[in-house]
């Protein structure tokens, strides 16, 4: 059997070089597979007994390359690859492209008011069902395992409507460069408002669960604490951020999309500690459910793209009647969008914390460079503040109230 | 045909061991991107692998029996998934789940390795990006099946 490129690369991982052993402390290396690191995170421990002296996280196994994939597709393939950076909020990602493209072809304004809307429900959602996951892989770590199953049975039903808008479960495309693929299928605002009545019932399991269960706080409260000071100065965001007091959130700060227009708070807690950062998350899943019910109820009939040919295809109906429209959806389509030149940075509130794209066009067809602010990356970057002192049993703890997404910080 | 005692006992016992064994393959818990969301949903209620006896994921490779290579597998990762392999005993199984681990999918670039089959042998297939959970319990029940009609497996059977 062949062996590839892999035969010359060292076995050893290239992490064990960055502790200096002496004495009396013990390198331990902690993943890249291992079940509590929530991806291929490796961390090289140094520990005595069972406390850590210094952790260094090394990261790097999932790196896949993306913004450089993007930098050779059409400016609409590029959102397929940035779709699966953050592969728990995918339309997190697809959104906050298809906000710095349209800032940059100055059609920010232009965006009708339903697809604004609609880009608002599915994030929103898309934000629950990324909660769901952390929460129910925050709680195996800690071998409180009901929750998994509570969390990924309304997971699945968040799924189910975004496939029924998008048509794919994880990563539907569904937010495109101008607006939307396709508009909501029939039927879908009462699978909406199935979902929203069942909403609450299943928050308050599972804050029954755990929220005043004595072992899950014993765990949690007083763990892996991070000041609001060290907050600030290591680039936190979200709600690893907003759990030591700041309330900065990137959807009050600089609306987008519309989230001017919705009522919603910004759950802050003070503690700081792993505890803090569950309760904002709880609390956040419940203000985003706020949200899609006001955008639900604020919908009206209309377009749900951009009517400007140059940018978004024709609907399918024009394109059989109208020799027009099939040329310009086969310009489109084979030719890509050209943007004119010039760099832009736009951020959103994606489930992790602020996501930003700083995306660079030359008038071509392609992206010359599309720069991701991964809040995983700078978020993880506190785990080697926090972690010397504590216990292993807490570190993963850690790991799992940060909440990172290896797709997102390797890229 | 004359039929000794012990050639029709033991392989009686073979099929007895095969049933037993396809009812109890043991993934290795090891995700590596967007396909370990979808691995961890077959655990769900509503897909639930447990009718399928693959529910107990294995921390260790020394007890897993099945490697789901769920998502892109970079260079870097490549030696890690390969040692992980290595260390899994005989007789084991690789799903190669999604695209990304069968063919590099839509990452045609320096970072991924372009299959994961270049390293490892791979007995199933999935595709999708990512597939669905019904992909991956149809691709649990085609190993299943693989065992039970004497592929590797078995204790007559080497593995």
């Amino acid at each position: 059997m062949s062996v590839g490129t892999v035969s010359s690369m060292p076995l050893e991982p290239q992490g064990s070089q960055v502790l200096a052993q002496d004495g009396n402390a013990m390198v331990l290396s902690m993943g890249p597979q291992h079940p509590s690191t929530h991806g291929v995170l490796q961390i090289m421990l140094e520990i005595e007994g069972e406390s850590v002296v210094k952790a260094e996280p090394e990261i790097g196994y999932l790196h896949t390359g993306i913004e450089k994939s993007a930098e050779n597709l059409f400016w609409t393939q590029a959102q397929t690859v940035i779709e699966r950076m953050d592969y728990l909020a995918p339309e997190s990602n697809s959104l906050c492209y298809a906000l710095a493209v349209e800032k940059l072809l100055g059609i920010t304004d232009r965006i009708p008011e339903r697809a604004q809307q609609i880009r608002v429900i599915v994030a929103e959602l898309t934000r629950i069902a990324s909660h769901c996951v952390w929460l129910g892989t925050h709680g195996i770590d800690l071998g409180a395992l009901s929750i998994f199953f509570y969390c990924f049975d309304l997971r699945e039903n968040i799924l189910d409507v975004q496939e029924a808008a998008g048509g794919a479960r994880m990563h539907p495309n569904y937010v495109r460069i101008g607006g939307l693929q396709a508009d909501l299928p029939d039927g879908h605002v009462e699978r909406l408002d199935a979902l929203l009545k069942k909403f609450p019932t299943r928050m308050r399991e599972l804050r029954a669960i755990l929220q005043k269960n004595p072992i899950w706080q014993d765990r949690t409260i007083d763990v892996g604490t991070v000041t609001p000071e060290q907050a600030v100065a290591w680039g936190l965001t979200g709600p690893a951020l907003r759990a030591s007091g700041i309330a900065y959130d990137v959807r009050k700060a600089f609306p987008y999309s519309g989230y001017e227009n919705y009522k919603f708070d910004v759950p802050t807690r003070t503690e700081g500690d792993a505890y803090a950062r569950f309760v904002v998350r709880l609390d956040e899943m419940e203000q985003s459910m706020r949200i899609v019910q006001q955008a639900r109820d604020a919908m009206k009939a209309g377009p749900i793209t951009i009517d400007d040919a140059k940018i978004a295809p024709p609907p399918k109906e024009a394109i059989a009647l109208s020799m027009e429209a099939l040329i310009h959806h086969f310009k489109v389509v084979s030719e890509g969008i050209r943007v004119p030149p010039g760099d832009v940075y736009q951020a959103i509130e994606s489930p992790r914390g602020e996501l930003g794209y700083y995306v660079v066009s030359d008038g071509n067809n392609k992206p010359f460079r599309v720069r991701t602010r991964p809040p995983s990356l700078y978020n993880l970057q506190a785990l080697k503040g926090i972690a010397p002192g504590n216990l292993i049993a807490d570190l993963v703890v850690m790991i799992g109230s940060l909440d990172p997404v290896f797709g997102e910080v390797d890229r | 045909m004359e039929i000794g005692p012990g050639q029709f006992f033991l392989a009686q016992l073979d099929d007895v061991a095969r049933w037993a064994q396809s009812s109890s393959v043991w993934p290795l818990t090891m995700g590596l991107a967007c396909c370990a969301i979808e691995m961890m949903s077959v655990t769900a209620p509503e897909y639930d692998i447990a009718r399928l006896g693959s529910e107990v994921f294995r921390a260790s490779p020394r007890q897993a029996d099945l490697m789901i290579v769920s998502g892109r597998v970079a260079q870097k990762m490549g030696p890690i998934v390969k040692r992980l392999y290595d260390q899994m005993a005989d007789p084991k199984w690789v799903i190669s789940m999604g695209a990304c681990a069968s063919s590099g999918g839509i990452f045609d670039n320096y970072a991924i390795i372009q299959g994961v089959d270049t390293i490892i042998p791979v007995d199933v297939y999935v595709p999708g990006c990512p597939p669905t959970p019904d992909g991956l319990l149809h691709a649990v029940n085609l190993i299943q099946k693989q065992i039970r009609e004497g592929g590797r497996g078995g204790i007559l059977a080497r593995a």
